[in-house]
């Protein structure tokens, strides 16, 4: 635990450039989010300057169109009605003979709003449940608030390399990456817990050592499984970014970062939380 | 633990993964050796499952949500204001009902119809596999037409020139969509013309036996949005709650008239708030991605596996195999429909399937490190490692039960494609620790009569 200020700089910079982000940069969000329509096309015949004609003549204001593959098309506009489809595949008909439909959503914005809400709500609610369980299961409450710092922690640096992917590389807030948030609240603690069990029972074999020697032991032993394991983990889920296609590319993206912010916080962060609290509280 | 114990518990380890296998055996696998003057062409079958009495004929292909197999999804709002709250759990109960029917008129397998509660709103979702007219669908569902039955009144003959449709036919007669129970095509068996035949609910029936005993040798009409549709004549009190229209149908203009009927027949009006739809080719190529990610990343999970810990490694490695023949077994057996974040919580819990056996290895070489015996650093390393393991996996489990929401709680999401994550990331955890500790501890203790021996690394 030597290393504790340096823990606490490099904790310092990822919470500071994912605050510096979010306050600069905000979020994309996307459709799910704000409501909007997302249509993907195969438009062998594609030019933009046809696009647009076809969209003012619909009057709909054409956000943003990215190519996702071989003559694919992602276009985005605000949400429509189905008569207003129908229009538009009328006009498109005429513009682009050769199209083909790949994929089409569209939602309003009080869905988004929902979603919004319930994201708040499940991260509420899972803090909670977790905060009660390894408050019960260590019976000690330094160790459940480190841990749910710890969380909070990976939680925030999360939200923040979105900020910071949005900015640069276009990545959008969906309900998958509410989906990747809640499992790296799991995951951060699952990781924590693992570290905080070998420290209880080291306690219970060596009574007398002073906290920060037991954490000094608990860490080095569990170190390697912690790093290990979080290889495994990081294989798979960089196999799917690389591999897995556009659809969940962002995804596990998230997962990916949740997952080393997990592996690093649970030695980082939530042990010298608790090694804090509990000098703190023999002081009083 | 005696030998003949451990033996014992790992024939019916093999057992398990043997039937697993023969579950998710292809249907039919055709193989085709060619080598020099060999030509051998043989197709394998899955077996058919006979145990004694039980056969299992279920239907265990695995199910592919609708953005792997390509198809459309609608979202709906249900106009609750207008119904009392005594009535709306019944209304809600046939506005399912009635979209159910309609769907089938559309000729589609394997639809899903859900009402969901969103505080104080209520959304229905319809899934419609395969279609890929998101427009037709729509239209056909969410018309809101409402369906009413007027009788015909005798008109002053001085006001006969001036008198409208709505005139002639101004007898309410009190039925409503909300009264038909069903209408379907029929072929008359006198003139075998394509009729159109009537079933009302209980309530519809009193007030249609009402109405046409009133109504004998006048019209009876039927209004759809106020428009004339048929005016059939009453020839005689109907009390069975059945009726026919006859007329000049053809079976399309029958068959139209019936599903506009019965879309007549919604007792809440809905309006569209979100669709989507995914055609059948993007579906099918995020699935072949995902499969070969999900391959690509075991194969690393393994090799790291067998790099790090030598022989212990390729038996955790076994026992992933093992993991992944259960789980897709499980799959197929539930069943689980399987849409691409649910291919993500697999391959996400393959890795953590890992983590139990990382842990105990771990285990493993701290306790030979310390001079014991192999045999007994195995059993303390499993013993110790599965308080942490326990633990770790709780949190998950969490988690996961409240992305799943199993209770429907309306300020949690209930949407499909976080549900397919946890679900598959749940059942993951749960065979991951039964493999992890009890496959695995059982291999190793077979193979530790063999007196293998730990490669330490350090």
């Amino acid at each position: 635990m030597k290393l504790r200020p340096l823990f606490l700089v490099i904790s310092s910079i990822l919470l500071g450039v994912s605050l510096f982000s979010i306050i600069k940069w905000q979020f994309k969000p996307s459709i799910d989010f704000t409501g909007g329509t997302l249509w993907e096309l195969n438009i062998p015949d594609y030019s933009q300057e046809k696009l647009n004609q076809v969209f003012s003549k619909n009057n709909l204001e054409l956000k943003s169109v990215n190519n996702t593959g071989t003559n694919q098309y992602l276009l985005k506009f605000s949400d429509i009605t189905p008569d207003k489809k129908t229009e538009l595949i009328k006009s498109f008909k005429e513009s682009f003979p050769k199209y083909s439909e790949l994929k089409f959503e569209t939602l309003g914005a009080t869905l988004g709003q929902e979603l919004f809400k319930k994201t708040l709500a499940a991260i509420i609610l899972s803090s909670i449940f977790l905060f009660l369980f390894i408050g019960r299961r260590f019976r000690d409450l330094s160790f459940g608030v480190g841990a749910i710092l710890a969380m909070l922690h990976d939680t925030f640096i999360l939200i923040g390399s979105f900020s910071l992917f949005g900015h640069f590389f276009g990545a959008e807030l969906d309900a998958l990456f509410v989906t990747a948030l809640l499992t790296t609240l799991s995951s951060s603690v699952h990781d924590t817990v693992v570290t905080f069990d070998r420290i209880r029972e080291l306690r219970r074999h060596s009574f007398q050592k002073d906290w920060v020697s037991l954490a000094n032991q608990a860490v080095t032993e569990t170190l390697v499984r912690s790093i290990n394991n979080s290889m495994t983990i990081i294989f798979m889920l960089l196999a799917l970014v690389l591999l897995g296609g556009s659809t969940t590319r962002w995804f596990a993206t998230a997962l990916l970062v949740g997952v080393i912010c997990g592996t690093y916080s649970s030695t980082a962060v939530a042990i010298p939380l608790v090694l804090f609290f509990k000098k703190h509280s023999k002081k009083k | 633990m005696s030998h003949k114990k451990t033996l014992r518990r790992f024939w019916l380890i093999a057992g398990l993964t043997l039937i697993c296998f023969l579950i998710n055996f292809p249907k039919q696998l055709p193989l085709k050796i060619h080598l020099g003057k060999i030509n051998w062409e043989h197709t394998l079958y899955r077996p058919e499952f006979n145990l004694g009495k039980f056969t299992l004929n279920k239907n265990i292909d695995l199910k592919y949500g609708l953005d792997l197999a390509g198809g459309s999804s609608l979202l709906f709002d249900i106009d609750t204001s207008k119904i009392p709250s005594t009535e709306l759990s019944s209304a809600l109960e046939s506005l399912k009902s009635n979209i159910e029917r309609r769907i089938n008129l559309f000729g589609v397998s394997e639809t899903s119809v859900q009402i969901n509660k969103q505080q104080d709103k209520y959304r229905l979702q319809i899934d419609l596999p395969g279609v890929e007219n998101i427009n037709d669908a729509i239209s056909l569902i969410g018309t809101t037409a409402q369906l009413s039955f007027k009788g015909e009144v005798d008109i002053p003959k001085e006001a006969t020139a001036t008198a409208t449709i709505y005139d002639l036919f101004s007898k309410d007669t009190g039925i409503n969509g909300s009264h038909l129970k069903q209408a379907s095509v029929q072929i008359n068996s006198n003139n075998s013309q394509p009729e159109v035949s009537l079933e009302f609910n209980e309530e519809g029936t009193k007030l249609f036996a009402q109405a046409t005993k009133e109504l004998v040798g006048k019209r009876i009409a039927i209004f759809i949005d106020n428009y004339p549709v048929t005016a059939p004549t009453v020839k005689d009190e109907i009390t069975e709650g059945k009726a026919s229209i006859s007329g000049s149908f053809d079976s399309k203009s029958a068959k139209e008239l019936a599903v506009q009927l019965n879309a007549g027949a919604l007792p809440l009006p809905i309006s569209i708030i979100q669709q989507s739809q995914v055609g059948a080719t993007l579906g099918q190529d995020s699935l072949n991605k995902g499969i070969l990610a999900g391959l690509v990343g075991l194969a690393l999970v393994a090799l790291f596996m067998i790099a790090n810990y030598g022989k212990v490694g390729l038996i955790a490695d076994i026992g992933l195999i093992i993991y992944a023949l259960i789980t897709l077994t499980l799959y197929r057996l539930i069943p689980i429909t399987l849409t691409f974040p649910g291919i993500v919580g697999f391959i996400l819990s393959i890795g953590m399937a890992v983590d139990s056996n990382i842990l105990i290895f771990e285990r493993l070489k701290e306790e030979t490190r310390l001079g014991k015996d192999w045999n007994m650093a195995l059993e303390t390393a499993f013993g110790r490692a599965w308080d942490s393991i326990k633990d770790a996996n709780t949190c998950t489990i969490i988690t996961g039960f409240i992305l799943f929401n199993p209770f429907n709680w309306s300020f949690l999401s209930t949407s499909g494609m976080i549900r397919g994550f946890a679900v598959t990331l749940i059942l993951g955890i749960f065979v991951g620790i039964f493999t992890g500790v009890f496959v695995t501890r059982n291999l190793l203790r077979v193979f530790a009569k063999q007196k293998l021996s730990i490669k330490a690394n350090s």
